[in-house]
């Protein structure tokens, strides 16, 4: 029965690695832009929520709405102002100009917050929990995490395959030069991926200062984090971005039940060891 | 005025010249075809006119405006559609996905998706089907009715013929007068001599980058034709 209570701690872990997840994944497919700062953005996000938090005196999930909105914009505005002119000059300066960005982003909120870690207090709703059995406990806030999870992919996935601008970002990810010879602007097109991924990693970010602590330094970690589940999932299926969140959820959870502090180790082995014997990926798309 | 004006244009990629002091005339409601072998250039007219490749804002007029600088999406605003040459439908998305995508900006005119179905009916058979299964021929009438959809002013096709078996290139070239009597302007090219002249009211021939031969097909001996298209 322990074993059973890890792998649904894992599970739910694994929903939250799946937020962060699902926005890495839109950008890289909607204009294949590897973003370096995707972990520095999910903890700048906890850190708008942070100061909400102390100015106003609400509960951190109402500053989750205005943290969503700030990052949009945020995301939308460094796209147009920055990454489409990196990416104009190509794929490697492209990477390189986020990995700038991520160093800025670190350094400011470094400047501007301390290097000490910081928390978001939610309530009660931290603490809730169903008790299943004497072992299998189910904790609200990451019950809620998972299941808000799904609904940002089920989100999307409407989103994707219903609406105009959707279909737009899947016709520029499949031929960017023919989505543009139907009037689509990448430009602005681009600028609006960025917007949607920094808004959902907002919940992320939000998500995870709730359940745990943060500091200016997480973000890297959270990036390979995200990058780990995406590639378990397989690229371009959004899916299996929840399926690769929650294997590396488990793995991690398992890996700490094993020996403590063997959680990350594990979930990297279990990452290499799916990039060695399935490197598309558990759940690839097969068109392509 | 035309509704398409284009004036000593050259242009090219790098170092290769592709398209030498080029003038051109596309008149408001008519058909006109550019003919030419491999590697004329007339791929590249085409680009110039759909805005993958910029020019001079004044070498490409559209109405009687300088659209030499204006981007690729914005054109297809303006009235102009282009159906490239290798199609480039969507792989991923659905045939009626593509149709969709195809009506992103939309001017207001005759063609809605139902339009596009009668006038390829195995499009509206293959609705739900990835584009990326279709073949070559299905791939084709997608690609055209996928340009319809923006309703176009000018529609620029872009080696039909391209690939396909004769019979399957018979079959698109049907659908070419109801797409005209719709009152759109056609600016096609291809390397199929034959059916360039049969739908054309007018043809021009390009050869190594320069138009040497103008006129309306009846106007023009198959000696002429047979002279431009190899500069013997």
């Amino acid at each position: 029965m322990v074993w059973v209570n890890d792998i649904i701690q894992g599970v739910l872990l694994g929903g939250l690695y799946a937020l962060f997840a699902a926005g890495l994944a839109l950008v890289f497919g909607v204009m294949r832009l590897v973003n370096l700062a995707h972990g520095d953005f999910s903890v700048m996000a906890a850190y708008l929520a942070l100061v909400i938090v102390g100015s106003l005196n609400v509960n951190p999930l109402y500053s989750l709405v205005f943290a969503m909105i700030v990052m949009g914009i945020f995301g939308y505005a460094i796209q147009r102002g920055l990454f489409n002119f990196a990416m104009d000059a190509g794929p490697m300066q492209a990477i390189l100009a986020t990995f700038g960005v991520a160093i800025i982003v670190q350094n400011l909120l470094l400047e501007g917050f301390t290097a000490n870690s910081k928390g978001l207090d939610a309530g009660r709703i931290e603490n809730a929990f169903i008790r299943i059995s004497n072992q299998v406990v189910i904790g609200w806030f990451p019950l809620i995490t998972l299941l808000v999870a799904v609904a940002v992919l089920l989100g999307l996935q409407i989103f994707l395959s219903r609406t105009r601008l959707g279909r737009a970002f899947r016709a520029t990810a499949d031929n960017q030069r023919a989505a543009q010879l139907m009037g689509i602007d990448n430009r602005h097109l681009y600028g609006m991926a960025m917007a949607l991924a920094l808004a959902m990693v907002a919940i992320g970010g939000v998500f995870i200062g709730i359940r745990t602590t943060f500091s200016p330094s997480a973000g890297p970690l959270r990036l390979i984090f995200a990058y780990e589940a995406v590639i378990i999932g397989g690229l371009g299926s959004l899916w299996g971005t929840l399926v690769g969140g929650i294997v590396l959820g488990v793995a991690q959870v398992l890996g700490d039940h094993i020996q403590q502090g063997w959680g990350i180790l594990v979930g990297h082995l279990v990452f290499l060891a799916i990039l060695a014997f399935r490197p598309q990926g558990l759940f690839a798309r097969q068109a392509q | 005025m035309s509704l398409l004006e284009i004036d000593h244009l050259s242009c090219g990629y790098g170092h290769f010249q592709a398209l030498f002091d080029i003038d051109l005339r596309v008149e408001q409601g008519e058909t006109h075809a550019v003919i030419g072998a491999n590697g004329a250039g007339k791929s590249t007219l085409l680009r110039t006119i759909c805005g993958l490749i910029r020019t001079d804002p004044d070498r490409v007029r559209f109405e009687g405006q300088p659209i030499g600088q204006v981007p690729a999406h914005k054109r297809v605003g303006l009235g102009i559609s282009y159906v490239p040459e290798g199609r480039w439908v969507f792989p991923s998305l659905t045939v009626h996905e593509n149709l969709l995508v195809g009506g992103h900006t939309r001017r207001k005119g005759i063609w809605t998706i139902d339009k596009v179905y009668e006038l390829f009916p195995l499009l509206a058979r293959l609705r739900n089907r990835q584009a990326l299964g279709l073949s070559g021929g299905e791939q084709q009438a997608l690609a055209i009715g996928r340009g319809l959809m923006a309703n176009p002013r000018l529609l620029l096709l872009d080696e039909v013929s391209l690939g396909l078996a004769p019979v399957v290139v018979e079959k698109i070239y049907e659908a070419m007068p109801a797409i005209i009597e719709a009152g759109t302007t056609v600016l096609l090219v291809e390397q199929d001599v034959g059916q360039a002249l049969k739908i054309a009211d007018r043809v021009s021939c390009l050869l190594e980058g320069r138009l040497v031969l103008e006129g309306r097909p009846s106007e023009i001996s198959q000696e002429q034709i047979v002279a431009a298209y190899f500069g013997v």
